[in-house]
């Protein structure tokens, strides 16, 4: 399997449980981002591809299953005393417009941005729904991960990101947009927008293991790891339980 | 009595090279002390003998050590006889001429070339022309071309050592140059070669970026050549900026430093050792 | 007897070529990947164009090369001094014992791995200037420190030799002329060890130019021209590896484009340190 590095993480944690279940299958989990999970899996360089945002039109000669939702949120360092901000605002603080805390009502600093780099399927959805057609700052500081991201905003009072909802923890802070906070709830009925797909490819008829493992992960145990670690599954909440 | 200004200056120039060096050595310790610190207490048995799950978090960095010893020895296989071939060839078959002075050239200037070109380099020449794809074949061969020159080198020196008489030796019993490689220079460059070769296994455990690029970053234990694998410094580079678990990042790198000093320690013993008995 | 000769001499000339081969493999492919997209860009909007965004087939990497020769320069900075204090220190100002036990240690920490000064600058050293210089901390000021921390075991060993390697009377002249002990290392020996210690530097700088994965934790990449050494900033190096996870296509062949870049100077860095090791070594 190879694609997106904000998919990979989950990926893993399934791949782990399915060859706890079937210990004679061996799963390997690669990343090198959405569009290279695209061309893995028309080439069959990979058995599936994996991808964290929807297909191109120029894509669609692949086949796609969605495993799961996933949002992205804006985060802050807990400190911070922002906890609400509307979508416009979020495009003219990346976008270099708002350049200080205060114009925020928050205290009197710069504000650093941090960002994915460019090619990242979570920036291009980050573009897509907050950005339009703004570019992101190019004073914006870049890190090559989610997990990054999140490491330098827990560390710097002063900085604003943007990480996959899953990895938000205790160490950080999302803000609401608009009103809404980002939570699971939120995103089922629809009030949270920043949402995106997590997608299996397949070219052509997938093999008999992949299709099995895909089974795997369209079943209720496997959609409960994946909304433990964060995501949103495709199943009912009520189904989960 | 007042000093000549020279001695004046003498004194204020010893003062600040004493502060020069000695917050020098001072920070380099603080370097390594803040990360063994860390993470010596993360190193029990079992951090050595499990594999990673649940992403990292969790358990030990066994595939991790098994891939890096994987990679390092096929690269030290590679490696070694094409560079101690080449230092041979250098220094027993040929004279200054121009076919020397390029091999030299091709080394010196192979010895400089970035890791993060290496990595390119084995990206498109191994993992895709040679459609090795991400794996410890990859990443092993990339890592002996980064390897080559520091071999070829250490080699050179140590033949360089050899007295002349030896090979007048083998040459009045009746050998002919091959035996006289094979049976007197060889075995007493061997300390030497050795030694060249401790050193690039510290090298390429310590590489990064050339790898992160040929031989992936799969948590899984490897299988074969072809599989892909996350050597300990790639674990360590991803581990310490996702903040998934400081604890076994800490663990991870100090278990790098201690290795790398491992490595080192018996390096530079046996270099004395063969110092020693040489003369 | 003598074909059986021949051929392990033609087998060794074989085995030979392989160091000189690989470097023409190298430069093969790496120009086959990225010139094509320096000239699709034009060479003079390529290295001087000042921005660098590949979605939108912006490709100037001009930002990058000042930043490399900014975070080089400052590493310098520290690495010449310092690296000159050390090998002085050990040279000249302790006795041999305490040599012997210093430089296998600094051998020792030339060969730590680079992630692992990369992670301590991230932990220790950007939230240092984070708090008390201002700015982000991910900074040039952060990587270059670090990399003058990184490169001065290469200028402390082989300044270390040139200066042994010179012969005693320069010293012993010196002292019976009635010179003081700095006015012989500072006047007389330091000078003689001049080219050796020259292309110390040279390859010290050659190190810091190609570093990749320690600044990528450090430096914050960010893509804009940096201002202040207080700035983030990107490098050649580090704008490879932290695009190249994701890259296909043009943004691809850019990335090789910019490692053409980082390959003709490091080459023309390391041809001036051979030049001048071999003329030490043979004058």
């Amino acid at each position: 399997m190879a694609g997106s590095t904000s998919v990979e993480p989950f990926a893993g944690v399934l791949a782990e449980e399915y060859m706890k279940l079937h210990p004679e299958v061996q799963i390997y989990v690669q990343g090198g981002g959405s569009t290279a999970g695209v061309e893995a899996a028309r080439s069959h360089a990979a058995n599936i591809g994996m991808s964290s945002r929807s297909l191109l039109p120029n894509e669609k000669d692949l086949s796609a299953v969605t495993i799961a939702k996933d949002a992205i949120a804006v985060i802050v360092h807990p400190s911070n005393p922002i906890r609400n901000l509307s979508l416009i605002q979020v495009g003219e603080v990346f976008s270099g417009k708002v350049k200080n805390w205060n114009e925020l009502g928050g205290p009197d600093h710069p504000i650093f941005l941090v960002t994915r780099e460019e090619g990242s399927g979570t920036r291009e959805a980050f573009q897509k729904f907050v950005m339009e057609k703004e570019e992101i700052s190019l004073a914006a500081l870049v890190q090559d991960s989610n997990g990054a991201i999140r490491q330098v905003v827990s560390s710097d009072p002063n900085t604003i990101g943007y990480i996959s909802l899953g990895l938000v923890n205790d160490k950080i802070k999302a803000v609401e947009i608009s009103g809404v906070e980002p939570s699971v709830s939120n995103i089922e009925n629809g009030s949270y927008t920043l949402v995106r797909p997590f997608l299996f490819l397949f070219s052509g008829e997938p093999t008999r293991e992949a299709k099995t493992f895909v089974d795997f992960v369209l079943s209720p145990p496997a959609q409960r790891i994946l909304s433990k670690e964060g995501l949103v599954s495709i199943l009912p909440t009520t189904a989960l339980n | 009595m007042r000093l000549p200004r020279r001695y004046l200056t003498q004194r204020i120039a010893k003062i600040l090279i004493w502060m020069g060096a000695l917050s020098t050595i001072g920070v380099m310790i603080m370097i390594l002390f803040q990360v063994l610190r860390e993470g010596i207490p993360a190193l029990h048995p079992r951090f050595f003998l499990d594999s990673p799950r649940d992403m990292g978090r969790e358990g030990g960095i066994l595939s991790s050590i098994v891939g890096t010893a994987a990679l390092t020895l096929l690269a030290v296989f590679v490696a070694t006889p094409l560079g101690v071939g080449t230092a041979i060839f250098l220094r027993e078959y040929t004279r200054e001429s121009r076919i020397s002075r390029i091999i030299r050239f091709g080394t010196d200037c192979l010895s400089g070339v970035p890791s993060i070109i290496f990595g390119l380099f084995g990206f498109v020449f191994f993992v895709i022309y040679l459609k090795m794809g991400w794996s410890i074949l990859s990443g092993g061969l990339t890592v002996a071309a980064m390897i080559l020159p520091t071999i070829i080198s250490t080699t050179e020196e140590a033949i360089k050592g050899i007295p002349r008489s030896y090979r007048e030796v083998s040459y009045s019993l009746g050998g002919n140059k091959w035996q006289t490689v094979t049976h007197a220079i060889l075995p007493n460059a061997l300390p030497g070669i050795f030694t060249g070769v401790i050193l690039s296994v510290g090298r390429s455990i310590g590489e990064t970026a050339a790898v992160i690029l040929t031989a992936g970053s799969s948590l899984l234990m490897p299988t074969s050549l072809f599989s892909p694998t996350r050597t300990m410094s790639v674990h360590f580079y991803i581990l310490a900026r996702e903040g998934i678990s400081m604890e076994m990042a800490y663990g991870t790198g100090a278990a790098l430093i201690l290795l790398v000093l491992l490595i080192n320690t018996v390096a530079n013993t046996l270099l004395n050792r063969y110092i020693r008995h040489r003369t | 007897m003598d074909i059986k000769e021949k051929l392990i001499e033609k087998t060794l000339l074989v085995i030979a070529l392989s160091s000189i081969t690989i470097l023409a493999l190298i430069t093969f492919f790496i120009f086959e990947e990225g010139l094509p997209l320096i000239w699709k860009v034009g060479p003079r909007a390529f290295i001087l164009g000042n921005r660098w965004v590949p979605s939108q087939g912006s490709f100037g990497i001009f930002p990058m090369i000042v930043s490399s020769f900014w975070v080089t320069f400052g590493a310098l900075l520290l690495g010449i001094p310092l690296g000159l204090a050390c090998t002085i220190f050990l040279c000249e100002l302790t006795p041999p014992s305490i040599g012997l036990f210093l430089r296998p240690a600094i051998h020792l920490l030339a060969a730590i791995p680079s992630v692992i000064y990369g992670f301590w600058g991230l932990v220790v050293l950007v939230p240092l200037v984070r708090n008390y210089l201002g700015g982000p901390g991910l900074s040039i000021l952060s990587g270059s420190i670090i990399l003058g921390f990184m490169i001065l075991p290469t200028i402390i060993s082989i300044s270390e030799d040139s200066i042994k390697a010179l012969p005693k009377t320069y010293k012993e002249g010196a002292l019976a002329l009635g010179a003081t002990h700095w006015q012989t290392i500072w006047r007389v020996m330091i000078p003689a060890a001049r080219s050796g210690i020259v292309a110390s530097i040279i390859l010290g700088m050659g190190r810091a130019i190609g570093e990749t994965m320690a600044m990528i934790m450090i430096l914050g990449n960010a893509v804009k021209m940096p201002s202040s050494f207080l700035d983030s900033a990107r490098t050649l190096t580090t704008n490879i590896g932290i695009e190249m996870g994701y890259a296909s296509g043009d943004h691809r062949h850019a990335l090789f484009a910019t490692a053409i870049v980082l390959f003709i100077i490091i080459m023309i860095l390391n041809s001036a340190a051979i030049l001048l090791s071999r003329r030490r070594g043979g004058g």
